[in-house]
């Protein structure tokens, strides 16, 4: 018991930023839930099996318009792709984790991978434990915040016209930390000129699984320019 | 509420589905002795970015430039999110301001 209070104490500093963060945008999810009409279970449940931030907004589009299960899965799959990334970075770090790996896997968000990909437990303390706290801490956060939205959206009645903009500022602030941080802006700008294109092509709603094509079509053509300006 | 109950359910497991997948698929496929194959490799350091562009277009989507507010309230909350990240470079602070400036214009100046 007392290795595993050790590992929740040095994982719980490292969380705080997360906390700070997953309660902002859990009670924007929550509240934003509760215009749409769908109330606390509803939020937690959501909460707690996707924890996933930006797919949960966007699902939440779906859950007011055409019912369309296909769509909803393909856009989740493209939205976290990049967890694909994670997950290849994360292989040797989880590769011994045993039964914890299952749900460090689950719950690899955003936050939680860049915790944990630079962060190291302190001297004696268990590194599977460590990881499991940073994990389930964050995971915590995200399904108590969007809780506390689902329970303001009851009390408070404030106008909430343009909130679900918290989710275009999202994207537009991780667009904007992306390209600071690349020195290549190809991608960036396929992504974004394969949708406007596919958009005026084919319509706001039937163009993202033709932008998915195109994306990748673009993305394998320029692979080796792509390569050798030093992205892969 | 527009869907039933149970279509809610299927949409919500979908996108744990989704996710799930996303996250697993890498330890699946490239567990033990498969290294990583270049080409996987490379979607998964190009795609990342490339996605985040397609998000952004899709949430500005039903933005019609032709129509007043022209999508003004959109253009001038992206201009200050943008501004402000790359002044002081927080993440919560450019979401609850550019949100906060969004939610007025239509709100109080564009009705």
């Amino acid at each position: 018991m007392n290795e595993i209070t050790k590992a929740l104490k040095a994982a719980f500093p490292h969380t705080i930023p997360v906390f700070t963060g997953f309660t902002f945008l859990g009670i924007a999810f929550g509240i934003l839930m509760n215009t749409k009409g769908y109330g606390l279970g509803w939020t937690v449940l959501m909460s707690l099996l996707v924890f996933a931030g930006s797919a949960q907004y966007v699902t939440v589009n779906f859950l007011t318009s055409v019912f369309n299960p296909i769509y909803v899965l393909l856009l989740t799959l493209i939205v976290n792709a990049r967890h694909l990334f994670y997950g290849i970075s994360m292989l040797d770090k989880y590769r011994d984790t045993g039964k914890f790996k299952p749900y460090l896997i689950f719950g690899l968000c955003d936050e939680t991978f860049s915790i944990l990909c630079s962060t190291n437990p302190p001297e004696g303390v268990n590194r599977n434990w460590f990881m499991f706290f940073i994990t389930l801490l964050n995971h915590s956060y995200w399904v108590l915040g969007s809780a506390l939205g689902g329970l303001l959206g009851y009390m408070v009645s404030f106008n909430t016209k343009g909130l679900d903009f918290v989710l275009t500022a999202l994207f537009v602030v991780i667009f904007i930390g992306q390209w600071k941080t690349q020195r290549n802006h190809g991608p960036a700008i396929i992504g974004v000129l394969c949708s406007v294109i596919c958009l005026i092509i084919f319509g706001r709603s039937n163009f993202i699984i033709p932008s998915m094509f195109a994306i990748l079509a673009v993305l394998t053509v320029f692979r080796k320019k792509m390569t050798g300006e030093g992205i892969a | 509420m527009t869907l039933t109950p149970v279509q809610t359910l299927i949409i919500i497991l979908m996108a744990t589905l989704g996710t799930v997948i996303t996250r697993f698929l890498p330890f699946i496929l490239f567990s033990g002795k498969n290294g990583n194959h270049p080409y996987i490799t490379y979607l998964g350091n190009v795609l990342p970015y490339s996605a985040i562009g397609l998000l952004v277009v899709y949430c500005l989507k039903d933005v019609n430039l032709l129509k007043s507010p022209f999508g003004l309230p959109e253009a001038v909350a992206i201009t200050c999110i943008a501004l402000l990240h790359y002044w002081k470079n927080n993440v919560l602070l450019s979401i609850g301001t550019g949100t906060i400036v969004y939610m007025f214009l239509v709100q109080r100046v564009f009705q």
